[in-house]
């Protein structure tokens, strides 16, 4: 199978100021998010990272989709370092958080545009993925309602749809069902498995174990920005329930659960 | 390149004037409220002069017939007290406290033989005195014992008339109608049209910087392939449109009610500037608008909200008033260099293309100028936008 994502000794520290020590409770003045991390998600599948919270999931993801930068590291799209290439890496990539957010002012229909244009996709193209998109997920009938109109689910749909508006070929996307109620969390996770089926590939990171065990043909576990293990999902269970498993891995690198 | 700019500026575009609160707030407003106050001070301030619509109250006591004809000629009818009648006087007095009448002037009984009489330098006897009595708070009464206080003044002047300075019928002031009309304008519109220029981008700049990374729509666009100079050029691009269109409303509701505020002193002043002057205030202006907003979106950018950018812009604005207060005095500056200093250079250029005394060397030097400088800010601002430290810091 075709390697589509290589993260190469990725390292990422951020050094804290006043206000952020304050609230992480820390005297540290750096903290080290993302530690030496290497792993490789191929083509058509589903690549979950599970983590704790701090693990470092959302820190790797941003450098990823090319929002920050590694101190050290480097990590290869289909062949293009998200460092040295990132306006290529950018057009190959659909990412999604609950983070970036759709301006209120405006209607779904008036945004999938304006990410069209910003993606310089072809006029016809774009209207027939519109219009396949929007009926996917029943944003034609708010088509033209504010987005601050919506509701929370409507909203991550709507995302949803503008992420791709592209075409990407992978789609990175952070804790795709936090927030959700359980009804709009299935359509997200059976829209992944149909992305999957589209040969897309997609990685998440999630720290639902009953998420990456629908979803997820590999996983990687990392905790406090290290990777502990990545393999396929099956591989990583070793018989056990995902959950089972983590825990037992957890206890043996942070030393169990205080 | 250019059509992400063109997309990212028409979606700012779309934002700001489609927003009723924001166009309200940041372009109509502006103009209405200047019209209004400016109208209401000028209508205040001759109110305060014109006279009253109720014939003025005068009283004299003894009025000598050399003061009579004065008056007479001066239109200010006045009504003889007998000297005798203390309760009379005494009632004009109470009624002048009142507010109910204006003036009440005593005259010695023999004025106009004392005067005579009266020689400067022997002083054999006492200056003769003329008592007016009048209340300093009734608007007309004190106008009133202006108007005598003078004319009494320069009658005793011609009394020991020794020569006169500009006594004759000839117009002395060889100022033009022009250029008197020009001064009042340049002093008053370097400092108006800044100040205005100012708070109407400011009404806009953090909306659209600090208001949408406070909102984490800015991220969004970072994660698309549009560079992040296009990003900075169009959205500063935009700004600047809604900041002139600002600037036109507060302009052109200056000049309408200048009229009212200068007392008609400007009365179709407007019509003596040629298309060249407006063509060279617009180009000023619109450099002027466009360093504003690029300073802006720096202090935007860095602030986590809107709140917080509005007040990074404080400082800002003092500095910005103090330039504009150079404009108020004297002419406009006459060394090219001094025309590198940002917005003390527009103020300037506003000042003299107002005085009819426009250099077109001090306006390319502004323009120019004001141009590297927006330069300058939008890499930055492109950096800015780059920076994780100022995107994503928490
Ligand atoms: N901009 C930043 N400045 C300082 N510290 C940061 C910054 N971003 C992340 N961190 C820190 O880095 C560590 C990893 O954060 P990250 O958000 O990547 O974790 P995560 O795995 O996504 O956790 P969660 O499940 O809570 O989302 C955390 O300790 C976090 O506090
Ligand atoms: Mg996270």
């Amino acid at each position: 199978m075709k390697e589509l994502l290589r993260v190469q000794n990725l390292c990422k520290t951020f050094t804290l100021s006043a206000k952020q020590q304050r609230l992480e409770k820390t005297n540290e003045k750096r903290k080290v998010a993302v530690d030496n991390l290497s792993f490789s998600a191929y083509d058509g599948e589903i690549f979950g990272l599970l983590g704790p919270n701090g693990a470092g999931k959302t820190t790797t993801l941003r450098i990823l989709s090319t929002l920050i930068k590694p101190d050290s590291g480097d990590a290869f799209l289909d062949g293009k370092s998200v460092v040295r290439e990132a306006e290529q890496v950018r057009t190959k990539i659909g990412f999604l958080t609950s983070e970036l957010k759709l301006e209120d002012y405006f209607t779904p229909n008036y945004l999938f545009d304006f990410f069209s244009d910003l993606y310089h996709v072809d006029e016809q193209v774009r209207a027939k993925r519109k219009h396949s998109l929007f009926t996917r997920f029943g944003i034609s009938r708010f088509a033209e309602v504010k987005i601050a109109d919506l509701s929370t689910g409507m909203r991550q749909k709507v995302s949803l749809a503008i992420a791709l508006v592209h075409d990407p070929e992978v789609i990175i996307f952070d804790e795709p069902t936090n927030g959700l109620d359980v009804i709009t969390a299935k359509t997200v996770t059976d829209f992944l498995l149909e992305l999957k089926q589209e040969g897309k590939t997609v990685i998440i990171s999630t720290h639902i174990f009953s998420l990456v065990e629908k979803t997820c043909d590999r996983v990687a576990i990392i905790i406090d920005g290290k990777l502990v293990t990545c393999d396929a999902l099956d591989k990583v269970k070793n018989g056990l329930s995902l959950e089972d498993r983590f825990f037992a891995i957890y206890e043996e690198v942070a030393g169990g659960v205080e | 390149m250019k059509g992400n700019i063109l997309t990212i500026m028409k979606k700012e575009l779309k934002r700001l004037l489609g927003d009723k609160r924001i166009l309200i707030n940041a372009v109509l407003l502006p103009g209405i409220l200047i019209y209004v106050m400016y109208s209401f001070m000028g209508y205040a301030l001759a109110g305060m002069f014109a006279p009253d619509a109720a014939p003025l109250q005068i009283a004299a006591v003894h009025m000598p017939t050399s003061v009579s004809q004065m008056f007479e000629a001066a239109a200010l009818p006045y009504i003889d007290i007998d000297a005798t009648d203390v309760a009379e006087i005494a009632d004009i007095k109470s009624l002048i406290a009142a507010k109910e009448f204006e003036l009440l002037i005593v005259f010695p009984a023999d004025f106009d033989t004392m005067v005579d009489a009266f020689d400067i330098k022997s002083q054999t006897t006492t200056a003769p005195n003329i008592a007016v009595f009048y209340n300093s708070t009734d608007s007309d009464s004190e106008r009133v014992y202006a108007q005598v206080a003078a004319m009494l003044d320069s009658y005793e002047a011609t009394l020991a008339n020794k020569f006169d300075v500009n006594g004759g019928d000839e117009v002395y002031n060889l100022a033009s109608e022009k250029d008197r009309s020009g001064q009042v304008f340049s002093s008053l519109m370097p400092l108006l049209l800044t100040i205005l220029l100012f708070s109407g981008c400011m009404a806009i700049a953090p909306e659209s910087i600090a208001g949408e990374k406070e909102r984490g729509t800015l991220s969004t666009l970072l994660v698309t392939p549009l560079r992040r100079s296009e990003l900075a050029l169009g959205k500063i691009f935009a700004i600047t449109i809604v900041g002139t269109l600002s600037a036109i409303s507060s302009t052109i509701g200056t000049i309408l009610s200048l009229p009212q505020l200068t007392g008609g002193a400007s009365d179709g002043l407007p019509l003596f500037y040629t298309m060249g002057d407006y063509l060279l205030l617009g180009i000023v202006v619109l450099s002027t608008v466009l360093l504003f907003v690029s300073l802006m979106s720096i202090l935007s950018a860095f602030a986590e909200s809107i709140k917080e950018a509005q007040t990074y812009m404080t400082p800002l604005m003092i500095v910005v008033m103090l330039a504009g207060v150079t404009g108020m005095f004297g002419g406009a500056a006459e060394q090219p260099l001094v025309y590198l200093i940002p917005v003390y250079n527009s103020v300037q250029c506003m000042n003299a293309v107002f005085s009819f005394e426009v250099v077109q060397l001090h306006v390319a030097i502004t323009v120019v100028s004001n141009l590297v400088y927006c330069g300058a800010l939008a890499f930055i601002l492109t950096k800015m936008f780059n920076s994780e430290r100022v995107m994503f810091s928490r």
